[in-house]
């Protein structure tokens, strides 16, 4: 699976029409141990840097935003029952949100492992 | 992160380059470089200090002297406490007020017999030390700060001084832990059983070494700082209370004794004494949200969904211990009962959060 990232710290993994979308595993060591997590309705119509995920670590809230145009399929309730998930498994169980794209080629467009390892120093 | 500050302008402690070598994450706090989390994360430094014991750094509080001749009556002066007769070798929680009855600043002091030692909020130092040498001189203790607190903080103490043991909480007493004099105070500001170890710059580290190598001691950051005394119901000055704030209002009664009540003799003592006697239109109250979502400082709190704000949140986090969300605020008098239902309005919804008697958890002092 090709997997791409965000200058917001999101990760997207190419998944037959969709893409699933996460944290990395920098965004969440900086925003610390996860409490709470309010994600969207499946179904939902999303445009790009729409805020549809609501996060708050002990620390403060932050809001996720959609990476891309498109429509929100699946969350992941498990994350909802246990923020923690977050922070123990960003990459994989702590998925976020299943999404089709409005134009699947904005993917091929956002940075690869290594231009965001760059981007973070 | 707090705007205003750049980390080269921050005062340090003596403690910083250990607190990087354990990790710590430094951020600016009232002027000061102060370690808010360490590796183990804010959650399980809560958690820890609760079940084990946490060592904290307060080096950014100052520590005052006080000695004149006229300390005792210049301190009743300023505060509506009982300073005249608290015995030698005890501590206590003191409020300086101004004329219109608010609150100036939160501290502790402690009778040392031929002196009395105060210890002030780093973010109010720069107002107190003068406004406390209007009235008497003072000294500014030029020495580390540390807070030991939790169920080992007695036996990790002990290991380097056993005199700790006949501690009771409140207790003040200058003891070595390695060579030179400490001020020791069985008191804290987590809700737990513990002390607060005021140490020569010199043997700041050693001192902190020495207790880290006990069993069960971890450093912990400012963030879980913040939690514990929040579950603890403790106040935050500058959040919970203020200059805007009285301590009739903010619910501290308590701190101020019967004869400074009924007396009077310290700054806006006609406003407290009224409000004693008539009541306030406001409360401090604590407050627990109905579901996951931790309500913040600044969220409005209401009655009834779209009615009028009755009340402002002034602290709020998650409570580790308590296993949800936990806050304080103010709301009206007439909503302050416990069990009383509100709603707070937090990023255009309604949430319903539940009037809590504090503290949120048990306080474990030693008694």
């Amino acid at each position: 699976m090709t997997v791409k990232y965000t200058e917001e710290h999101e990760w997207l993994k190419q998944d037959g029409d969709e893409v699933i979308v996460g944290i990395t595993e920098h965004a969440q060591a900086q925003l610390g141990d996860l409490v709470f997590v309010e994600l969207p309705e499946p179904g939902i119509k999303v445009a790009k840097d729409d805020e549809i995920v609501v996060i708050e670590s002990v620390k403060a809230a932050s809001d996720i935003m959609a990476p891309l145009d498109g429509e929100v399929t699946a969350v992941n309730e498990k994350i909802v029952e246990t923020p923690s998930l977050v922070n123990e498994d960003p990459l994989e169980e702590g998925w976020f949100f299943r999404m089709t794209l409005d134009d699947p080629s904005e993917f091929d467009d956002l940075m690869d492992e290594q231009a965001y390892k760059a981007f973070i120093g | 992160m707090q705007r205003g500050y750049r980390m080269t302008d921050l005062k340090t402690t003596p403690l910083a380059q250990l607190h990087r070598t354990l990790g710590g994450k430094m951020v600016p706090f009232a002027g000061w470089e102060m370690p808010v989390q360490f590796p183990m994360g804010v959650m399980q430094e809560h958690l820890h200090t609760r079940a084990h014991a946490g060592l904290f750094d307060v080096s950014h509080m100052a520590q005052l002297r006080l000695e004149g001749a006229n300390r005792v009556e210049a301190l009743e002066r300023l505060m509506p406490v009982n300073v005249a007769e608290l015995k030698p070798g005890r501590q206590r929680y003191g409020l300086l007020t101004a004329a219109d009855g608010g609150i100036l600043d939160d501290l502790m002091f402690a009778n040392m017999g031929d002196w009395i030692y105060v210890v002030v909020n780093a973010a109010r130092a720069d107002h107190d030390i003068p406004h406390i040498q209007s009235a008497t001189s003072v000294e500014v203790l030029d020495r580390a700060l540390i807070a030991l607190q939790g169920p080992k903080a007695e036996d990790a103490l002990a290991a380097l001084n056993d005199a700790v043991r006949d501690m009771r909480f409140m207790d003040a007493r200058v003891m070595p832990l390695i060579d030179g004099d400490c001020i020791v105070t069985r008191s804290g500001y987590t809700g737990e059983d513990g002390f607060e170890i005021s140490v020569p710059k010199a043997e700041a580290v050693a001192v902190v070494e020495a207790l880290l190598e006990q069993e069960g001691v971890a450093p912990i950051g400012l963030g879980a700082r913040d939690s514990l005394r929040l579950e603890a119901g403790l106040c935050l000055y500058g959040n919970d209370i203020d200059e805007t704030t009285t301590p009739v209002e903010g619910g501290l009664i308590w701190a101020m004794q019967k004869r400074r009540r009924e007396q009077g003799g310290f700054p806006g003592a006609d406003v407290i004494q009224r409000q004693l006697a008539e009541g306030t239109t406001r409360q401090r109250v604590g407050l627990q949200p109905e579901g996951r979502a931790p309500v913040r400082a600044g969220t409005t709190l209401h009655a009834v969904e779209n009615g009028p704000v009755i009340g402002t949140v002034t602290s709020g986090t998650f409570g580790p211990s308590v296993g949800g969300p936990v806050a304080m605020g103010y709301v009206e008098t007439s909503q302050a009962q416990p069990g009383t239902m509100l709603y707070a309005h937090l990023r255009g919804k309604y949430v319903a959060i539940r009037v809590a008697t504090l503290p949120f958890v048990q306080q474990t002092y030693k008694r």
